[in-house]
């Protein structure tokens, strides 16, 4: 059975490896496998979003349709959206 | 080529380079706006490469390599990045690149890093895939070593080749003290016997010391001075015990700040910036007014040196990675402020001249050529 397909929404810091583009189509059953198979593609991206200990870095935030993730064990099904968000203050 | 500064700012990087003489500077940049870069460092065995140390606000750390003297920048495959565990009081990852260093002469391609939370890489391949020194990072002592963090993380920097040793390494923990391997990072012991810690409770430990800026002589290997939280200090090998040269600075200056720069062929003579240090640690130039201060005697005399600086009412002070000299027979120095200056001496600090201006808050300040 293949994974469920996916729309990921790609914050703008993150663009330079989607070559501009905000929106990529993904696979996976999860997020740690919908970011597995976004960083086959677009190599670099995952470490910029993830740490070395699989932790969302503290200025990312994950949310999978409205419901934001906590962990990249998250569950996914087909047709969801990832939206991939950064959260920055000060100047 | 002509001198080029690399500049690294708290949002992106530029450089300026020298018309003939080094009487003017033209500004280019910025390139990767809005990144945080923490170092830009020329190879010396390979010129045409550099690496680049930076991060945004929001993304995590990685390393940039150019191979066309900074026209160009690829990202490394391989970030530097903490062995990855279950034990979740070993679980670090690495917040920011901090420290970038070529290896030996002799071995082409090797770089190290430095990072913070304190961590040591290494690369082997030019800067594009690293991997942790375990010999450091998973020393059964580390945790010790660096346990005395501020909330920004501790920061590893300095990181030393002894150019008659490829093996002969040290580096420099800010919180945490001057560590050094003889055998090319697989073991490490602390080297801080007599350097002050006035802010820990027992001042006599072996670690725990705060080290801003550790250099090393590239033609008098065996000499090492460095800036530290507690004053600023010589080393001369084989002996293990730091002397104070800064007690000689005035009493009304100090001895605080960041950077230690060397005279690229004169042991005896070298650079600091002091900052304020006093009641709640301003850490801006002392009074208002900067001064770069030289010693030509190792130590034992120093001498302001202010000419062409503000006069008053300039409040910045200087990083430890944004001062730096150039390898002219003059001697070329040159250092970036937290206000956004860059500031430059073409006589080894006789006098000064502002050569740039509104740049973001500088991180570091290196030459190439």
């Amino acid at each position: 059975m293949s994974n469920p397909s996916c729309t990921v929404r790609i914050a703008s810091p993150l663009r330079s490896y989607t070559s501009g583009a905000s929106s990529v189509c993904g696979e996976g059953a999860t997020l740690y496998e919908l970011l597995a198979n976004l960083e086959r593609r677009f190599p670099g991206m995952r470490f910029r979003m993830v740490d070395e200990q699989d932790r969302i870095r503290p200025h990312m935030r994950l949310f999978v349709n409205t419901s934001e993730a906590k962990e990249l064990s998250a569950p996914l099904s087909a047709g969801d959206t990832v939206h991939v968000i950064c959260a920055l203050s000060g100047g | 080529m002509a001198d080029t500064l690399w500049v690294g700012t708290r949002k992106g990087a530029f450089a300026l380079r020298a018309s003939a003489g080094r009487r003017s500077w033209k500004l280019a940049g910025p390139q990767f706006l809005g990144h945080i870069v923490h170092h830009i460092v020329q190879d010396p065995r390979e010129p045409k490469v550099l690496l680049m140390a930076a991060k945004t606000g929001h993304l995590g750390p990685t390393v940039y390599r150019s191979i066309d003297r900074g026209k160009s920048w690829r990202e490394a495959a391989q970030p530097p990045a903490f062995r990855k565990t279950s034990d979740a009081e070993q679980a670090r990852a690495v917040q920011r690149v901090f420290w970038l260093t070529p290896g030996h002469a002799s071995e082409p391609g090797t770089w190290y890093a430095g990072s913070s939370p304190a961590g040591l890489f290494r690369s082997a391949d030019g800067g594009m895939r690293w991997e942790p020194v375990a010999g450091f990072n998973d020393h059964p002592m580390r945790p010790k070593w660096a346990a005395f963090g501020t909330p920004d993380g501790e920061f590893l920097h300095s990181v030393l080749v002894d150019p008659r040793d490829s093996k002969h390494l040290y580096l420099g923990i800010s919180i945490g003290g001057i560590f050094e391997s003889t055998d090319g990072g697989a073991d490490w012991a602390p080297l801080n016997d007599g350097v002050a810690a006035d802010f820990l409770p027992d001042p006599t430990v072996a670690y725990g010391h705060d080290p801003h800026c550790v250099a090393i002589h590239p033609l008098k290997p065996d000499r090492l001075y460095h800036q530290n939280h507690c004053g600023l200090y010589r080393l001369d090998r084989p002996e293990r015990r730091w002397i104070r040269v800064g007690k000689s600075m005035p009493k009304k200056i100090g001895d605080v700040g960041f950077p230690i720069v060397l005279h690229p062929t004169d042991p005896d003579t070298a650079w600091v910036f002091p900052m304020d240090g006093q009641t709640v640690w301003p850490r801006t130039s002392i009074d208002g007014k900067p001064a770069v201060y030289r010693t030509q005697d190792a130590g034992r005399t120093w001498r302001r040196l202010d000419r062409g600086l503000p006069r008053a009412q300039a409040w910045f002070t200087v990083l430890r990675q944004a001062m730096c000299t150039d390898r002219d027979a003059r001697t070329g120095l040159y250092f970036g402020t937290t206000g956004g200056e860059i500031w430059a001496s073409t006589n080894a600090g006789e006098r000064w001249n502002c050569i740039a201006r509104h740049l973001p808050e500088v991180y570091s300040v290196t030459h190439a050529t």
